[in-house]
């Protein structure tokens, strides 16, 4: 690629205090090129993204673009240069339709000053989401819209400020596989159309499903700039954290002992969850696979009370108990890392020992009155030094810390209690290939000390990879059981969406005798 | 591939649309079935001077109730409302009695006045950075306090007649017959403002500051500018809804219009007004205002002690405002 670059970002350097976020950093972009910018969390991503868009200023270094030095001071000029940024949360006005968030802040003018050509901005409207494929009403709040098509709107709303370069920060964390699908084949329309992109994201098969070029970024420094071709997985991996990715799914030594810490049987609730039933036994980790949507996490829910099961019996070491309420659930010694760990597993404003403590608070103050701050602090300091949790103080909030720390103060929260079974939700979600390889450590040491685990995930590699039994759950049910040493992703995939041959095969049997 | 393929979301279209038929039209609904009772249970409720009587005392809420809208809409409040309506009549009472002014002035100078005071408590929001509540609770103290040190914490009166007018007066209306000029005050306020919603550049952006303020200032919205208007057009609604409320009672009372504010926010929350903003609209808003006044005229005609009306109106709100919340988790957000 000979052309001149649409942007070169050159030798950035950014620091705040106590901390050199960017240390003379490069990024070249040429137009109609996909580019894929990687790196851990805090590796610098989101603040070179952020110098780009006018959000920092950087303390030195030039931003070209077309060949032009630029001074980008805020987001609205570099949307005026043609730079738009779409968030991974989506920057759209829930209750305004398409059309008016696409043109909010640019309302064609009307016939009499302060009205607006509502005619004119409808059809445009319609046109921009024609262009791209997007055949939906132009007059409903975006709410009523999937993810993917809210992606498609902003998506639209940059291309309507002739947008040049378009910054996608993990677009993908939150579709289904054939909304990417259709999110790739727009991208690949918008490169033919010149529109260079630049898109963050964790997951490998997608950057070289999709992308041109790879940037790395490690610990605020370029470590590599190549071409997609000249590379492969384990490279980018490398790149990112300086190890190999048998690393990170890496399996200790373990004999599994046959005592069932949980047992499920006939486990319903509504049309969520029907009729399931299995064992998980003492140091087992059990993958649980499936559709979003196959009652995987409602199952989760159920175990653990959030919503009581309408039939079905739990049993914890063999004693069916009842559990109704999260507190009956922690009482019988089970945890939830749920999936969504900032609305659901954190408080997001209290410090990261408050977190720890919530739930083992009680045991600490032991009827008495007032806070133990002296017990509440060697607790959580222990749990800091045990899992490793990054953060300068037991006193800092929560939300300022990684996802993969983050994560590690939620998983904590329940060790304090020593649980007999931890249930986790989309353990990995959001978070870099560094933490994960911490996280399944974790896990594994959890397991060899005699914990149940219950993982469900959608990620099939790390539910090949983690598991020591997999359990597929399509429409409330459980439809199969696989041993992660035999099984393949496709032959997941297929018993999970119903596609099964085996299975055609077994229901069949079933139902003749 | 590595994540597993999920279906897409089904379509709730069908749904969504019962949903919002039924949120637009219940407080409409709930109304309707209000007066069928009030009308067969009593056999004053359904007569033209009783509606006319109803409309006219409750035009300084829906006008207040318009302001209250615009506030919450940005996702804000005005606290202050109530003694902003005091201080107005106190004030326009004042220039006219003690100054010799004519109405035709000092009606304009209040509404100025009331302009200005809405806009402080708009500088305080955007440029002090307050969150709404304190601003406008401290407003709603400091006028209050005001209208008691301008009176003297007596009645002003001896307005003349064309102050009055604007609170019995009836001007006959082609079709209608006499309307109260209040209540074509009223009316007018609410054609003006539902068409600024609806219909302008800065009507949108005030739906936008409340859905996502953020999202608004990125996408080049003058959020400080529009906030600053609301507010101050809210106190100017607000003294109106003073100049009305003085004309009625013949005298400028400086204990008038207190609760006010509440129930503004009221009827707008039965109208369907998001306390969250970003949404609702004028007309509904209007409707819950009605709501409330038929409420009270119609416990009223029935000999209802006023120590039971307020808490049959507590009771009332609460009911509306959980169906309002059924209905919208219905709509399946």
């Amino acid at each position: 690629m000979e052309q001149r670059p649409l942007l070169h970002m050159k030798s950035i350097h950014k620091s705040f205090p106590g901390v050199q976020a960017l240390r003379d950093v490069d990024l070249i972009v040429y137009p109609g090129e996909i580019q894929a910018l990687v790196g851990e969390n805090g590796a610098g991503k989101s603040t070179l993204m952020k110098v780009l868009n006018g959000v920092y200023t950087p303390d030195s270094g030039q931003i070209f673009w077309q060949g032009e030095p630029v001074t980008i001071h805020s987001p609205h000029v570099a949307q005026a240069h043609g730079i738009s940024m779409i968030h991974q949360e989506l920057a759209l006005i829930p209750y305004l339709d398409a059309a008016k968030n696409i043109y909010l802040g640019r309302e064609p003018a009307g016939a009499l000053p302060g009205m607006i050509n509502w005619s004119k901005m409808y059809q445009d409207a319609e046109q921009q989401l024609a262009q791209l494929g997007l055949n939906i009403s132009v007059r409903t709040p975006v709410r009523f819209f999937s993810i993917a098509q809210q992606q498609m709107i902003e998506v639209a709303k940059a291309l309507s400020m002739n947008a040049r370069l378009i910054v996608m920060d993990e677009p993908t964390s939150s579709l289904t596989d054939r909304e990417v699908e259709t999110l790739f084949e727009q991208m690949r329309a918008l490169k033919a159309r010149g529109v260079a992109i630049i898109f963050i994201s964790h997951r490998l098969d997608e950057i070289f499903e999709i992308c041109d070029r790879v940037t790395v970024l490690r610990d605020g420094e370029l470590v590599g700039s190549h071409p997609i071709s000249e590379l492969e997985a384990n490279d980018v991996i490398r790149m990112m954290v300086g190890r190999d990715v048998e690393q990170i799914y890496e399996r200790p030594e373990k004999t599994i002992s046959s005592e069932v810490v949980l047992e499920v049987r006939g486990l319903s609730r509504g049309a969520h969850i029907r009729d399931v039933s299995f064992a998980l036994r003492k140091g087992e980790i059990l993958g649980i696979a499936g559709l979003v949507g196959a009652g995987r996490t409602e199952l989760a829910e159920t175990i653990f009370g959030a919503h009581p099961a309408s039939s079905g019996e739990i049993l914890i070491d063999g004693q069916p108990v009842v559990i109704r309420r999260p507190s009956q659930a922690i009482r019988n010694g089970i945890g939830f890392v749920p999936e969504d760990r900032k609305r659901e597993g954190l408080f997001l404003r209290m410090s990261v020992s408050a977190n720890i403590v919530m739930v083992v608070l009680r045991r600490l103050l032991r009827g008495l009155p007032f806070i133990p701050w002296g017990k509440v602090g060697e607790v959580s300091r222990d749990f800091i030094d045990r899992l490793d949790i990054r953060t300068p103080s037991p006193e800092q909030r929560v939300r300022n810390l990684s996802g993969g720390n983050q994560q590690k103060v939620v998983i904590a929260k329940w060790l304090t209690l020593q649980p007999k079974v931890l249930i986790l939700d989309e353990p990995t979600r959001g978070i870099d290939v560094g933490a994960k390889a911490e996280i399944y450590q974790l896990m594994h040491q959890l397991a060899a000390n005699g914990v149940g685990i219950l993982m469900i995930s959608s990620d099939l590699l790390e539910v090949l990879g983690v598991s020591d039994r997999i359990l597929v759950m399509r429409d409330g049910r459980i439809v199969g059981e696989f041993d992660p040493a035999t099984a393949t992703q496709d032959a997941i995939i297929a018993r999970a969406t119903g596609n099964d041959p085996a299975e055609m095969v077994s229901v069949r049997a079933g139902a003749t005798s | 591939m590595t994540a597993v393929a999920t279906t897409t979301r089904p379509a709730r279209t069908g749904r969504v649309r019962i949903g919002n038929l039924l949120r637009r039209s219940a407080v409409f609904l709930f109304l309707i079935l209000l007066m069928a009772y009030f009308a067969s249970s009593s056999d004053r409720f359904f007569t033209t001077g009783n509606l006319i009587n109803v409309a006219q005392q409750n035009a300084s809420v829906i006008i207040v109730t318009v302001g209250m809208t615009l506030t919450l809409l940005t996702g804000g409040i005005d606290l202050s409302v109530g003694s902003v309506a005091a201080l107005a009549g106190a004030i326009s009472a004042g220039l006219i009695v003690r100054n010799g002014l004519p109405f035709e002035l000092s009606a304009p100078l209040t509404l100025a006045l009331g302009f200005g005071l809405g806009l402080v408590n708009g500088g305080l929001v955007v440029f002090g950075k307050l969150p709404p509540f304190i601003a406008t609770l401290a407003m709603m103290g400091v006028a209050r306090g005001l209208t008691l040190l301008y009176t003297e914490g007596r009645p002003i009166s001896g307005l003349g007649d064309t102050y009055t007018f604007w609170g019995r007066g009836v001007v006959p209306v082609p079709l209608l017959g006499d309307v109260p000029a209040p209540v074509l005050v009223a009316l007018a306020v609410v054609l003006v403002f539902a068409a600024l919603l609806s219909a302008t550049r800065f009507g949108l952006h005030i739906y936008a500051i409340g859905g996502g303020e953020e999202t608004s200032r990125l996408a080049g919205v003058n959020v400080n500018r529009v906030k600053l208007l609301v507010y101050g057009l809210s106190g100017m609604l607000a003294a109106l809804a003073g100049i009305l409320l003085t004309a009625r009672l013949f005298s400028a009372q400086p204990q008038v219009a207190v609760g006010l504010e509440l129930q503004a926010i009221a009827a707008a929350v039965l109208g369907g007004v998001s306390l969250f903003g970003g949404v609702g609209n004028v007309w509904s808003a209007v409707v819950g205002g009605f709501l409330m006044g038929v409420l009270g005229n119609g416990m009223n005609l029935l000999r209802i002690a006023s120590y039971q009306q307020q808490m049959i109106q507590g009771v009332v709100l609460v009911f509306a405002v959980t169906v309002d919340m059924y209905l919208k988790r219905l709509e399946g957000r």
